[in-house]
Parts: structure tokens; C-alpha cells; sequence
């Protein structure tokens, strides 16, 4: 059953009615960012035309309106995650900038030399990095669960690296590169069990799917505004009360003390107390108009939408001869990466450009996953509820055309 | 022998034949599979010019006072691109390949090819050219 009117859909986002190259826009790229209904738009222009002013920190009336609009956002946030409390809702620069928090903060706090932290093989490199650099700091050792060839998890592995040393479980929910749908219920489970806490990369779960946290019972989650119809430059950190209450504060500045002196400073409360600086305002009320956007159409019809122009897109691709899916598992989000025999991505992804459609080449930010899987990257297609599948059709037939020059 | 302006010119002219993008990828793609590949034992990790989405190996020699280029890809239109580089800059002296002024690219549209984004391998490569050039040259003076 289809409750998508990609039609009226396509409508409330302007940029898909432009040309590229002379042909009509095929947006493919939703992994890297997804475009911007007119919802969104119109609300960032109104706010800089009729509401602008800094928050938390004015007495008159603009003030107070910025502010009370910005909270509002947080509630948006926290009703669409099932988060408990507003202050659980961190304002962030996006995924990177909440990882980045979290392995500052808890670092400080929770790990010492000789205690583990495991990540995955399929983890964004903004994933990996920042424990790397937090090991590397504190001495402690990171330790990755590896996968099988369809690229899905190996629960049993996993289980052998948890220990009494682990002290973070990190992992990505959806996998920007294979499409995998990670089970982290079982992961978070596994982790608790043994007396792990546990951070969820949901930068590709949450334009997909429905996340809530308390049913997850992960201690943080990540995720960008961007990548599920909101503006660049905003995200979100969830964290559990309890816990980031017992947490250093991560940047020093304004907004997240509650009384400076030369000699002391006190902190301000959650959420403020990680909340330093002007925040990026606009790009709360932008994540807030992108998640009633969501809200409208129905998270779960867009999740059963994309489903199906994924196995649309596989069934066909596996048509033609030399094509070899990256990312089998079983329980897949809308990417679809592939490599052809004899070709590399980028004159793939080169060609079909002047075809107009946008893909991705190369690896994706996942370089030891591509390690994995010793290639030197993919190319990919990553669908959002605007793809139909008359785009898909299109786009077949151009990746048929630009294997007929390249082989 | 041409000289790199002149080579650069004759490049321009033969792509004026195409006036649709199409066509002068196919040509480029044909340089590219025509392209003699750079000897094995160059193709190291020291010759090697990393990019983001495509790798090339430049390999730089000097023979009778001209600087010898051998250079490949991994991918086939970078590759075609590369060799035309090739062809304009191989077997010219180091001073006249830092004089030179690169005008070719530009003119048969394919600009695009050299922007950071890309990060094909190909600017880097430009870079390294020169740097070769300027590395014989001192070595010439000594
Ligand atoms: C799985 C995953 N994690 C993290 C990120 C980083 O997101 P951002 O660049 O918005 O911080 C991305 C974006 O590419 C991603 O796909």
C-alpha cells in the first residue's frame, strides 16, 4: 500500500524542480544531505526577517519570542525521539559535534587507561575518530565488532569483545554506506548487561524510521538536522538525565554558567550547561519545522515508501551484468551501493552527473569499511520519499548508458 | 617536437570537433584506455597522488635534460585527463615547464576536473609536475 503522493510531495521541494546539466534534477544523495521543503525555508526566512533576536538573555520582546520558539523546538525534538525531559534534548552543531561532546565529556568522566570502548567496522569516520583520539589520550584501548559479507554485525563477536573493561559501546543504527538497520535493541541490551553505556549514531536512523530512546534505553543518540529535511549546521545530542547530569561540561562560555568570578565559576543547568555560546537559532526552528514536515506525511509511511523504491532500485540494477550490491543485509534502509565490473565509481558517477543525477563515489567517510570489503570505495544511491520510481528508471538507464562507454 | 603551448593548442583543436559533452567524454575515455600504463615498478606508494575518489601514480625522470612523465589511474576519465597532462608536459625541459602557462583544460570545458572537490588526484598531480620541474632544475644548475 502507497501512501505517498510523491507528486504533491515533489511540490513543497523547489530545488527538485531544477535542471542540472540541461536535464532535470535526479537527486540521489540523500545520504550526504536531503533537500528542503518550502516549510522548512519559510520558516528560517521568517525568523530572520520578523523574529530574529538572541535567546535566553534579553528582557525585551523579541527575546522572549526567539526564546519561547526555540524551547518549543526542543519539545518538538523530544516528542519525535520519546525522549523524558526537554533538558535531555542538546542542541548540537549535529552528529559530529554530539560524538564530539559526548568523548569530551564522558571522557573526562568514565575512561581510564586500560578501559575498552568498541565501535563497528561500518561506523562514519565521525565515529571512529573522536574514540580513537580519546584512547589515544587516555590510553584505553578501542575495539571493533566486524561484520559478515552482506554487511550485517556479528552479535556473537560482539558479545566476546563485551567485558567488564568495556565502558562504551558506540555504534551507528542505520550504516551510511551498506543501508544495514543495525538490531541496537539488542545491542544496548547486551552492552547494559554488561554494565556498558551506550551511544547510538542515528544520522541515517532518524530521515528513515521511528527512534525512541526510552524504548531503546540507550544512554545518548546522535543524529543531524540536515540529512532528515532541516537545515546544515544543527543537531542533536540526546542523553539520559541521570547521566548527563554527573558530566563535566563540555565547551566553556556563555548561556552555560550560572555565576562567573575570577576565582570560580558555577554551571548552569542541563540542557544550558552544554549549550555554550549563541546557538544556531534559526537551525532549531528549521529541525522543528522539518520533524512537523515528517510528522504530516507519516514516519511510517515514509519508512514503508522507501522500502519500496529500494527493492524496486535492487531488483533492477541486478538486471544488468557486472553489478555487485555493497550491503546485502537483511534489514536495509534506502541506500543502495554498487560497484561494476571492470569500471570505477567516480567515472560512474561522473557521467551519469551530465545525465543529471546526483550520486555518491568514493567511500563514503567509512574508509575501513571499504578496507572490509577491499574496495576502493562505491558508488551510491540513497533514496528519500521524493524519489519515485520513474527516477529510478531514469537512472538505470543512464548507468546503462555510461557502462556502454566505459567498457 | 612541439612545444607545451603549441601541444596545448592541438589539444583544444581536436576537442573542438565535440560539442557535446558526450562525446569528448568518449574521447577522453578512449585516451584514457590507450594511455600506456606507467611502468610496474613505478606504480608505488611514492609516485602515488591520492584523492579523495580516484588514485594516480606520476612517475618523473630525466633524460638528455628533459623530464620524462609516466603517470596512470584507477579510474578511466581521470585517466584520459591525466594523459593529456602528460602529453603537453613530458619531454620538455624543467624550465620551460615552469614558464609554461596551462591554458588547455580550461578551454576544453573541462575545468570542473580540477576543482578540490573533486579531488580526483588531478590538481595534486599539476602540483607535483611543477615540483619535479623545480626539483630537476636545481639539480641541472648544480
Ligand atoms: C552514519 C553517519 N554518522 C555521522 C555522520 C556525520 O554527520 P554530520 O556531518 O552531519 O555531523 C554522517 C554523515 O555523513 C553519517 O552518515
Amino acid at each position: 500500500m502507497n501512501f505517498i503522493n510523491s507528486d504533491k510531495i515533489r511540490k513543497d521541494f523547489p530545488i527538485l524542480q531544477r535542471q542540472v546539466n540541461g536535464k532535470p534534477l535526479i537527486y540521489f544523495d540523500n545520504g550526504a544531505t536531503s533537500q528542503k521543503p518550502q516549510q522548512v525555508i519559510d520558516v528560517i526566512n521568517r525568523y530572520y526577517q520578523h523574529e530574529n533576536s538572541n535567546i535566553h538573555r534579553g528582557i525585551h520582546t523579541l527575546s522572549q519570542e526567539a526564546t519561547n520558539a526555540y524551547e518549543k523546538a526542543r519539545t518538538t525534538v523530544l516528542q519525535f525521539i520519546n525522549a523524558k525531559h526537554n533538558h535531555e534534548v542538546i542542541f548540537t552543531s549535529g552528529t559530529t559535534g554530539s560524538i564530539n561532546l559526548v568523548a569530551s565529556s564522558f571522557g573526562k568522566k568514565h575512561i581510564h587507561a586500560g578501559d575498552e570502548i568498541i565501535i563497528s567496522t561500518m561506523e562514519h569516520h565521525s565515529n571512529i575518530v573522536p574514540w580513537q583520539m580519546l584512547c589515544e589520550e587516555k590510553k584505553a584501548i578501542l575495539k571493533v565488532i566486524p561484520i559478515n559479507d552482506k554487511g550485517e554485525l556479528l552479535i556473537d563477536e560482539f558479545k566476546k569483545l563485551l567485558s567488564p573493561k568495556t565502558k562504551l559501546v558506540a555504534v551507528t543504527h542505520v550504516s551510511n554506506t551498506l543501508g544495514t538497520i543495525n538490531p541496537v535493541k539488542e545491542i544496548i541490551k547486551l552492552a547494559k548487561t554488561a554494565g556498558a553505556f551506550v551511544l547510538i549514531d542515528g544520522a541515517q536512523a532518524v530521515p528513515h524510521t521511528k527512534v525512541n530512546v526510552q524504548e531503546l534505553d540507550c544512554d545518548f543518540y546522535a543524529f543531524s538536522a540536515h540529512k532528515m529535511f532541516g537545515p546544515t549546521g544543527v543537531g542533536i545530542l540526546y542523553g539520559k538525565e541521570a547521566i548527563l547530569n554527573e558530566l563535566p561540561p563540555y565547551q566553556g562560555g556563555g548561556d552555560m554558567i550560572k555565576t562567573v568570578t575570577f576565582e570560580k565559576t558555577t554551571y548552569n543547568e542541563l540542557p544550558h550547561k552544554f549549550e555554550a555560546g549563541t546557538p544556531n537559532i534559526v537551525g532549531g526552528l528549521g529541525l522543528a519545522a522539518a520533524i512537523d514536515y515528517m510528522n504530516n506525511i507519516g514516519i511510517a509511511n515514509i519508512e514503508a515508501y522507501e522500502h519500496e523504491l529500494l527493492s524496486y532500485a535492487t531488483e533492477k540494477i541486478k538486471k544488468i551484468e557486472g553489478v555487485r550490491i555493497i550491503g546485502e543485509a537483511a534489514n536495509k534502509a534506502s541506500v543502495l551501493s554498487f560497484l561494476v565490473d571492470g569500471t570505477h565509481p567516480s567515472d560512474i558517477g561522473m557521467i551519469i552527473d551530465k545525465l543529471g543525477i546526483a550520486i555518491r563515489t568514493g567511500h563514503h567517510c567509512t574508509e575501513p569499511l571499504m578496507n572490509r570489503f577491499d574496495i576502493p570505495g562505491t558508488a551510491r544511491a540513497s533514496f528519500a520519499f521524493y524519489n519515485t520510481k520513474e527516477e529510478i528508471d531514469t537512472f538505470i538507464l543512464a548507468l546503462e548508458r555510461a557502462l556502454k562507454m566505459l567498457l | 617536437m612541439n612545444s607545451i603551448k603549441e601541444t596545448q593548442q592541438e589539444i583544444v583543436e581536436e576537442f573542438a570537433l565535440f560539442d557535446e559533452w558526450m562525446d569528448k567524454y568518449e574521447h577522453i575515455i578512449e585516451l584514457g584506455k590507450d594511455l600506456p600504463l606507467i611502468d610496474k615498478n613505478y606504480k608505488t606508494d611514492e609516485n602515488l597522488i591520492k584523492g579523495c575518489q580516484s588514485k594516480v601514480w606520476l612517475h618523473a625522470e630525466l633524460k638528455a635534460s628533459k623530464i620524462i612523465f609516466t603517470a596512470d589511474s584507477d579510474a578511466i576519465i581521470t585517466k584520459g585527463i591525466v594523459g593529456l597532462v602528460i602529453r603537453v608536459f613530458s619531454n620538455h625541459t624543467p624550465q620551460e615547464i615552469i614558464d609554461a602557462d596551462l591554458f588547455f583544460i580550461d578551454q576544453i570545458g573541462l575545468q570542473e576536473h580540477l576543482s578540490p572537490t573533486r579531488s580526483n588526484g588531478l590538481l595534486s598531480m599539476l602540483k607535483q609536475i611543477r615540483m619535479y620541474a623545480i626539483a630537476f632544475s636545481t639539480k641541472a644548475d648544480a
